[in-house]
């Protein structure tokens, strides 16, 4: 099976995506912001968005999230056709977000902040002991030590603990799909690895798990996947260990990777038969659409995973 | 929970569920208050100083039973509409427009219960009604509209001062002859009844906060330590039946004449407000709501919370507090006029607010901020009467007190980013 059509007939299970988007588009008036995007998010993978500013990173995310509506395309989620009409659509199939901006109350604690507009117990009386224990267990489950008491204010925390409790909501939920805005673009280097390591633990407990990050450390350090916008086009979703740091770097400041004579993508691409992308959607991509396997990564999104 | 999460627990996560002694709890206070999360505290020390001040300056006079009395009588009014204000405040909105308000509600209670004779108890939800739908309707202008609340409130402190003149006529005034009216913010319980609700209180407290502790311990949640809560049981216990006993004496001056002894009824009427109040802004998913907007309005709003509607709500909350707290002031008058609720209540209430710890900025406050900060300024104008000093000094000394409470506000806020508690 080279060749399939997206909506892949016979996955193993681990294998199927959860989330998938083909064919995207988007504008916001005169500007076609996205342009017949593909996007895969696997169980147990962390897959990286990157691309340069203005690359339509935000707009793909928000437009999973539901904040708006997708032009054209198709939004899978389990292999199945959803519409998302707004975020709480999105939280409902298991998709969260984690912004960048975080959106914590400093004002409030641990608890309140991850348990925020789902408050557990009634309308009438809220069941604060349920919610610190599940709070507590979540946070425990995550292996986050760094929390004293779930009932500090967010105000006292540090960045790096700000950004766990983010996560640790976004995961409260018994969710599928976690999508993480730039978690360590405010961090130092000691909170960074905590929290890339917890990124890492969420795809390991089998979540899907879509990172962007304009970091390239931080992303061949985590991700299992790399997909790369360029002017609104997913030039590329390749495996990381396939590619070269130079290479993603290419792709992401000029939408191909040249032709270095690099194989790997292809080769790989073909042995792993993993062939959800669709060739329809490549052939549309661009400068990139018409080259031919072996020039490296470019003409990859069909192949690799 | 098992043993291996027990490890990841940091000791100190533990230590506040070993017994307490005296010395952590205080330690535990000062490391919070040294944070900047000092909460009521200046506003309660600065009350403790006032009311010492005034006690030696005027001993004959402050300290006495028929002062204190007075004292709760005339700061009910601000109190609530202070209690109000809280909720606007948290969301780092501002009413400017409460005292009117409440004078158009108290005005709509006047009509209702004098000109057209109605019971006493349509007449007050009617004035009542008249305030939340205020509020309702500037609620609408700030969530819907967008107006700034400063504006649209503004705009409501002037029209509503003309609304109130207009039911009410220029220099008239509208007289209550309704027994339970009058009675709201000039009667007494009697005795036993005071001292029945104190102690229901007192127990109350008690067993609530106890069985509370137990049920957090019983789930492995850190709970306060029961050495805390008795000390905290046995403080409320002494000031309220002290407060009892104090204000059940005889304090009429002539009590041949007329007897006055007992709690004051307008005291159980702030008691109710206060842990009514206190349960939805603490214990329902609303309040924790009206706390996230105020702290983090985006936050809040991508959480799924529907921001217009919390803005909406607590401007109808904070009508409808108003109209209860003019009206108390006009039982106390036992006449509604169109200044019932003049220029300096709106000021005063805010003040009491501020001054009681609650933040202009939004997010921070409690109920309990409200009659702390009622209480300061009822004193410093309660006692400075009695010093026999000019209206101008009165203002002034109230000014000031607002100032070092802002100042207090502004510091704490300053020390609580130095050490990352906000």
């Amino acid at each position: 099976m080279s060749v399939t059509a997206p909506e892949q007939t016979a996955p193993t299970t681990s294998e199927q995506p959860l989330l998938s988007l083909r064919g995207i588009q988007k504008s916001f008036g005169a500007v076609h912001v996205l342009r017949g995007v593909d996007l895969d998010v696997r169980p147990g993978h962390v897959t990286a968005l990157v691309g340069d500013n203005g690359a339509g990173k935000s707009t793909l995310i928000k437009g999973i999230a539901g904040i708006y509506p997708f032009d054209e395309g198709e939004y899978l989620f389990e292999g199945r056709p959803v519409k998302v009409h707004g975020p709480k659509d999105a939280n409902e199939l298991g998709i969260e977000i984690v912004y960048q901006d975080l959106a914590l109350c400093d004002n409030l604690d641990v608890v309140n902040n991850m348990f925020l507009g789902r408050e557990l117990g009634s309308q009438a009386m809220l069941d604060d002991n349920t919610m610190e224990q599940r709070a507590r267990e979540t946070l425990d489950g995550l292996s986050v030590r760094t929390l004293k008491s779930v009932r500090t204010k967010v105000a006292s925390l540090s960045g790096g603990q700000r950004q766990t409790v983010a996560i640790a909501r976004a995961v409260l939920w018994n969710s599928k799909v976690v999508i993480l805005d730039e978690p360590t673009a405010a961090l130092g280097v000691a909170q960074t690895e905590q929290v890339l390591r917890l990124v890492r633990r969420l795809a390991d407990r089998g979540l899907g798990v879509v990172l962007i990050s304009h970091n390239l450390n931080d992303v061949f350090q985590v991700a299992d996947d790399i997909a790369v916008l360029y002017l609104g086009q997913l030039v590329a979703q390749v495996r990381s260990d396939e590619v070269t740091h130079g290479q993603v770097v290419e792709l992401i400041t000029t939408g191909s990777s040249g032709a270095h004579g690099n194989t790997n993508g292809n080769t790989n691409g073909n042995t792993n038969g993993n062939t959800n992308g669709n060739a329809n959607g490549n052939a549309n991509d661009g400068p990139n659409g018409g080259t031919d396997g072996t020039d490296g990564v470019t003409t990859t999104p069909g192949g690799t995973r | 929970m098992t043993a291996t999460t027990d490890e990841r627990r940091t000791p100190e996560a533990d230590a506040p569920n070993e017994p307490a002694s005296l010395g952590s709890i205080t330690r535990d206070y000062v490391a919070r208050l040294r944070g900047g999360d000092i909460g009521s505290l200046p506003a309660i020390l600065g009350l403790i100083v006032l009311v010492i001040v005034f006690s030696a300056l005027r001993p004959d006079t402050f300290t006495t039973s028929l002062n204190f009395a007075n004292l709760i009588g005339q700061s009910a009014g601000v109190m609530v509409i202070a209690m109000g204000l809280v909720f606007v405040l948290l969301l780092g909105e501002i009413d400017l427009s409460a005292g009117y308000t409440g004078n158009v509600a108290a005005a709509v209670m006047g009509v209702a219960l004098t000109n057209h004779g109605w019971p006493w108890l349509p007449s007050l939800v009617v004035g009542i009604l008249t305030g939340t739908f205020i509020g309702l309707v500037l609620g609408l202008l700030i969530s819907r509209l967008g107006i700034p609340s400063f504006i649209a409130t503004l705009a409501a402190f002037l029209g509503l001062q003309g609304v109130s003149l207009k039911i009410i006529g220029e220099g008239g005034t509208i007289g209550f002859q309704n027994d339970v009216i009058l009675k709201l913010n000039n009667g007494n319980l009697s005795i036993t009844t005071g001292w029945v609700l104190a102690i229901a209180g007192v127990a109350a407290y008690a067993a609530v906060t106890f069985l509370t502790m137990q049920r957090r311990r019983r789930r492995g949640l850190v709970a306060q330590p029961m050495l805390l809560w008795a000390m905290k049981s046995a403080g409320l216990a002494i000031v309220v039946l002290g407060m009892t006993a104090y204000l059940s004496q005889e304090r009429a001056i002539n009590p041949l004449l007329k007897s006055l002894k007992g709690v004051p009824i307008v005291v159980v009427i702030i008691v109710v407000l206060v842990v009514v109040l206190g349960y939805l802004l603490n214990r329902t998913a609303w309040g924790r709501h009206v706390y996230a907007v105020g702290g983090n309005t985006e936050a809040a709003r991508r959480s799924g919370i529907n921001v217009a509607w919390i803005k909406l709500s607590c401007f109808m909350m904070s009508s409808s507090l108003a109209a209860i707290g003019v009206i108390l002031i006009a039982s106390r008058d036992n006449s509604v006029s169109p200044q019932t609720a003049g220029n300096e209540t709106l000021l005063y209430a805010v003040g009491a607010a501020v001054i009681g710890g609650t933040s202009l900025f939004g997010g921070k406050g409690r109920i309990t901020d409200a009659v702390i900060g009622g209480l300061v300024i009822a004193v410093v104008n309660n006692g400075m009467g009695l010093l026999k000093q000019p209206q101008a000094t009165v203002f002034m000394v109230t000014g000031l007190v607002l100032l070092i409470a802002a100042a207090v506000d502004a510091l704490s806020r300053r020390r609580a980013t130095a050490s990352g508690r906000a």
